[in-house]
């Protein structure tokens, strides 16, 4: 065989395998066709490592070859020729999506071995592997997308594995609360990113990453479209970053998003989907560099979660809260470094950040188990590290401003009094209106079966959504 | 015109006429509703072949062999062309689907036999493309509803009637006082053409539930049974209604005029259906708000955006066809459903948990699912006319995502609930299910022969109206023919 086509045919096992997983774990669930533990972990370990073997197999003939890109044609899913209208699947493997997809495989190959015994004899075991599948499909499809297209709908799964998988334990109402206020957050992002893919097909006349961002591979391309326009896409396309990664003003959702179970929350809040919003930056960084106004942008938002992060790290209360605003710290550095133009340092910063907040993560539920374990070994405390060597976040010093940054710079309060609550009492108060409309128009006559509602064994202590509740529920 | 190889028109017609009438004979409800599912089942294979038969003669337009009604007409009265070819066993589909599902406990309270002259009366509808025998039948279709309402579950119909009769009322006088010419030129409009096709586009857009006319709908909803108020809704009449009356005869800028009403009305029943606490409401206002977006589509007269609402009114019937008939077996068991609070059904009902989400999600455009194309289409088509109408389509849709979710979430989760009855899915809903979600998933995943489908039917209705460039050729390639095959 070839070598060009072994690395095709590595290219597509890489994208296959993941899909294969969610067809085959999504088929059975759907059939009722209950598989065992056994089978859906190792169904999954098969998966990733194949999916493992297809990337590390084009890495190895692009470093072989001297090649930079490979691209790997599926193929138009959907072609209207006298419309000009494609739906290109195109998957790009180069300097960017390669390592990422990499890290992606190595990242959910770890957590799917944490989870397989972590939520050994859960409820939800099948459950969770389901939305793993969807995730790490989106992950892979999203990495190695070739048009803009592609990478919405890895996107999308992604974002719909992660509010899902928030809401993993779901019979209790706070973790479904915080999955539908991480949905909302990313169906913004996901309209500000719809808009800008939309704005550069017109513009451009194809979602190709290599028709937009010209002809050179990354990060050397240069996007063949003028300053203003890329000021106005790549703005909307911050604001999709912005929404997916948690930055300011969004960052509200970081420390929701930890009611997930330890191994969702270390692979998609610390290590993958996280980072998923500077990876959208780094794939169109040739935007930034015709429009200055949004290099500025770029570098403000990151510089200013950065700080956020910081600061917020410092006065929470719970290791996964802390961990969540140290990644946003981090993360606001990789956005800072990609506005200031140091691409591949961004990508190593990212996979270096990537795989250690994986393991921080990872370690946090068992630490303090550990720590009590060691001290009733050895009969007493543990020895406190020297003060010099604790980071700023482990010292007892005030922190200027604890208030405003144990309140988590009242972000989500402003959001909720500026935006959903206006939102709610407007809509809450047409539909009274309607009612009455209606009501005078049937001659006030009720319908008659209004009041049959609801069996007496269902919960019996309805909690009425007004405004009130509302501004209550989200807080 | 081309003749299809049998009458399957007259035939998918007849066949729910006459089981309407069987089906009132036996007092056992539970054979009535098998006879009643034999009868859907003959209606959905007639109709199936019906598209098959037409999509193999490869034109745009075909009527029935053996047509004995053009026989007593002496004019081609049931025609089939590429608009209504698939909505044909579509609404079969979704009526089988909804006699099929409903449960024994619930039999005495659906009218088999009304669901059944309704489905007649709908199909021959969508056979019929212009006229007064259109207007008569979009007319007809108002009193089965009504039946059940004030007859057999002795509710106010007052609003419902109120509407329909003002819906009916335009179209008639519209039609009456429509030139005869005014399809020559219908952007250079005379007086009597823009009031006629004033009154036939506000009648239409009554049936569609067009803000501020939509309160039918929402008390529709709460005082007919689900099964009914979905049937009334889903197929879209009004927007079937719009594409056969008011296209041919009415302006481009009028047209684009009512398709940013329609976007308005979209994003308000998108923002509604967020703050519902009414499982049936929600549904309402989201079907209320992807509706809208099929006509803002159908009224933006760019082929693509045609194409997209056409492909969007396919996805949508199938996927809240799907949802409604998840919320109507939820319903069956458990009454209404309040999303004021949490029910945690969750566990007593995973699949019909997981149809929600799949049919919520194809219903908002969800990638891989059948609704993703059609969404994607209208808001290029709507981008091209304008970039805040392209907007306006991607917020109504945002909104619908959330509300979903939202919908999801309080339906299937947040406490724990036990129940002392089974709550599982019966063997006809999870056959239901099975059918939906591949429909959804096998039209997401292989969407082009659809696609080109649409889009060749949108070519032709728009090259229809005087002054759009002619098409070449009225008949389908051979290889348009494969891939719609």
């Amino acid at each position: 065989m070839k070598p060009i086509v072994l690395s095709q045919f590595c290219g597509i096992l890489a994208v296959a395998s993941p899909a294969l997983l969610l067809l085959s774990v999504g088929v059975a669930r759907l059939l009722g066709v209950k598989l065992s533990e056994h089978a859906t972990a190792r169904l999954t370990q098969v998966s990733v490592a194949f999916g493992l073997l297809g990337s590390c197999g084009v890495l190895a003939f692009m470093l072989g070859a001297g090649r930079r890109e490979i691209p790997v044609e599926i193929g138009d899913w959907i072609s209207l020729e006298s419309e000009h209208f494609h739906f290109h699947l195109k998957f790009v493997f180069d300097r960017l999506s390669v390592p990422f997809a990499i890290l992606s495989f190595v990242l959910c190959g770890t957590v799917g071995a944490f989870a397989k015994v972590y939520l050994h004899r859960e409820a939800g075991y099948e459950r969770f592997f389901l939305f793993y599948a969807v995730f790490l499909l989106g992950m892979i499809v999203s990495a190695l997308a070739g048009t803009i297209e592609t990478l919405f709908l890895g996107w999308e799964l992604v974002g719909l594995s992660s509010a899902l998988l928030i809401a993993y334990f779901q019979n209790r109402p706070i973790p479904v609360r915080n999955g539908l206020h991480v949905w909302i957050v990313y169906r913004i992002a996901d309209a500000a990113f719809l808009a800008a893919a939309l704005t550069l097909h017109h513009l451009t006349g194809a979602g190709d990453f290599a028709g937009m961002m010209g002809n050179g591979v990354w990060p050397d391309s240069i996007a063949n479209i003028d300053g203003r326009s890329a000021m106005w896409v790549g703005l909307l396309l911050l604001v999709a970053a912005t929404g997916k990664s948690g930055m300011v003003p969004f960052s509200g959702w970081l420390p929701r998003a930890m009611e997930g179970p330890t191994p969702s929350s270390a692979i998609f809040y610390g290590a993958l989907s996280v980072h998923l919003g500077a990876y959208l930056l780094l794939r169109v960084s040739p935007l930034l560099d015709v429009s200055l106004p949004l290099r500025i942008a770029v570098v403000a938002v990151g510089f200013v979660s950065a700080i956020f992060g910081a600061y917020t790290a410092r006065v929470q209360t719970d290791v996964k809260s802390a961990l969540a605003y140290a990644s946003l710290t981090q993360l606001g550095i990789i956005v800072v470094e990609i506005g200031l133009g140091f691409r591949y340092l961004a990508l190593v910063h990212i996979i270096g950040h990537a795989l250690l907040r994986t393991l921080q993560l990872l370690r946090a539920p068992s630490l303090l188990q550990d720590y009590q374990n060691l001290e009733n070994a050895i009969g007493d405390r543990l020895p406190r590290a020297q003060d010099d060597l604790l980071s700023p976040t482990c010292k007892a010093e005030p922190v200027t401003g604890y208030r405003f940054w144990y309140e988590r710079g009242y972000l989500d309060a402003a959001l909720q009094r500026f935006l959903v609550r206006p939102f709610t009492k407007l809509f809450l108060l047409a539909g009274m209106l309607e009612d009455r409309w209606t009501m005078w128009l049937a001659g006030n006559q009720p319908p008659r079966d209004a009041a049959r509602h609801h069996q007496s064994w269902l919960p019996s202590d309805p909690k009425r959504l007004s405004a009130g509740s509302v501004r209550e529920e989200a807080n | 015109m081309p003749e299809l190889h049998f009458p399957w028109l007259e035939l998918a017609i007849l066949l729910p006429l006459i089981g309407s009438l069987i089906v009132r004979f036996p007092k056992d409800r539970e054979k009535a509703r098998r006879i009643s599912v034999g009868f859907a089942f003959a209606t959905l294979l007639a109709a199936i072949c019906e598209w098959i038969d037409f999509v193999r003669l490869g034109q745009f337009e075909a009527h029935d062999h053996w047509d004995v009604v053009a026989a007593f007409a002496h004019q081609n009265v049931l025609v089939i062309d590429e608009l209504s070819a698939p909505l044909f066993p579509l609404a079969a589909l979704l009526y089988l689907l909804t006699i099929y599902s409903t449960l024994k406990t619930k039999v005495s309270r659906f009218s088999m036999s009304g669901t059944l002259v309704s489905e007649a009366i709908l199909l021959a509808t969508f056979s019929c493309r212009s006229g007064w025998l259109l207007v008569a039948l979009l007319a007809i279709g108002v009193a089965p509803v009504y039946h059940e309402l004030s007859i057999r579950r002795k509710e106010s119909a007052r609003v419902y009637l109120i509407h329909m009769m003002t819906f009916i009322g335009c179209l008639t006088l519209g039609y009456a006082i429509l030139p005869a010419d005014a399809a020559l030129a219908p952007d250079r409009p005379g007086f009597a053409t823009l009031i006629a096709g004033g009154l036939l586009t506000f009648g239409a857009l009554i049936r569609s539930g067009i803000a501020p006319v939509h309160c039918w709908m929402t008390d529709l909803f709460d005082r007919a049974s689900f099964g009914t108020a979905m049937l009334t809704v889903a197929p879209m009449p009004g927007a079937y209604a719009i594409m056969r009356l008011v296209l041919p005869v009415a302006p481009t800028w009028a047209m684009q005029a009512i398709a940013v009403v329609s976007l308005i009305t979209a994003v308000y029943a998108a923002s509604m259906a967020v703050v519902e606490t009414d499982s049936r409401r929600l549904y309402c206002y989201l079907f209320l708000s992807h509706s809208s977006l099929v006509l803002a589509g159908l009224e933006l007269v760019t082929t693509i955006g045609l194409t997209g609402a056409l492909c969007l009114w396919i996805s949508i019937g199938l996927s809240l066809g799907g949802l409604g008939l998840v919320l109507r077996s939820i319903e069956s068991r458990v009454g209404r459903v309040d999303l004021a609070r949490y029910n945690g059904l969750y566990d007593h009902a995973p699949m019909l948990a997981g149809l929600f989400l799949l049919t919520g999600l194809a219903s908002i455009g969800f990638p891989g699912t059948i609704g993703f194309v059609g969404i994607e289409l209208m808001i290029e088509g709507a981008a091209a006319v304008s970039p805040i109408v392209g907007g306006a389509v991607v917020v109504a849709t945002a909104l619908c995502g959330i509300a979903i979710i939202r919908a999801y979430f309080r339906i299937f989760t947040g406490t724990q609930v036990t129940s002392p009855i089974s709550l599982a899915a019966k063997p006809s809903e999870r056959i239901a299910v099975i059918v939906l979600t591949f429909l959804i998933l096998g039209g997401g995943l292989f969407p082009q022969p659809g696609v080109s489908s649409r889009h060749h039917a949108a070519e032709h209705l728009i090259s229809r109206r005087p002054g759009a460039a002619p098409l070449p050729d009225h008949t389908l390639t051979p290889q348009q023919v494969r891939q719609n095959q």
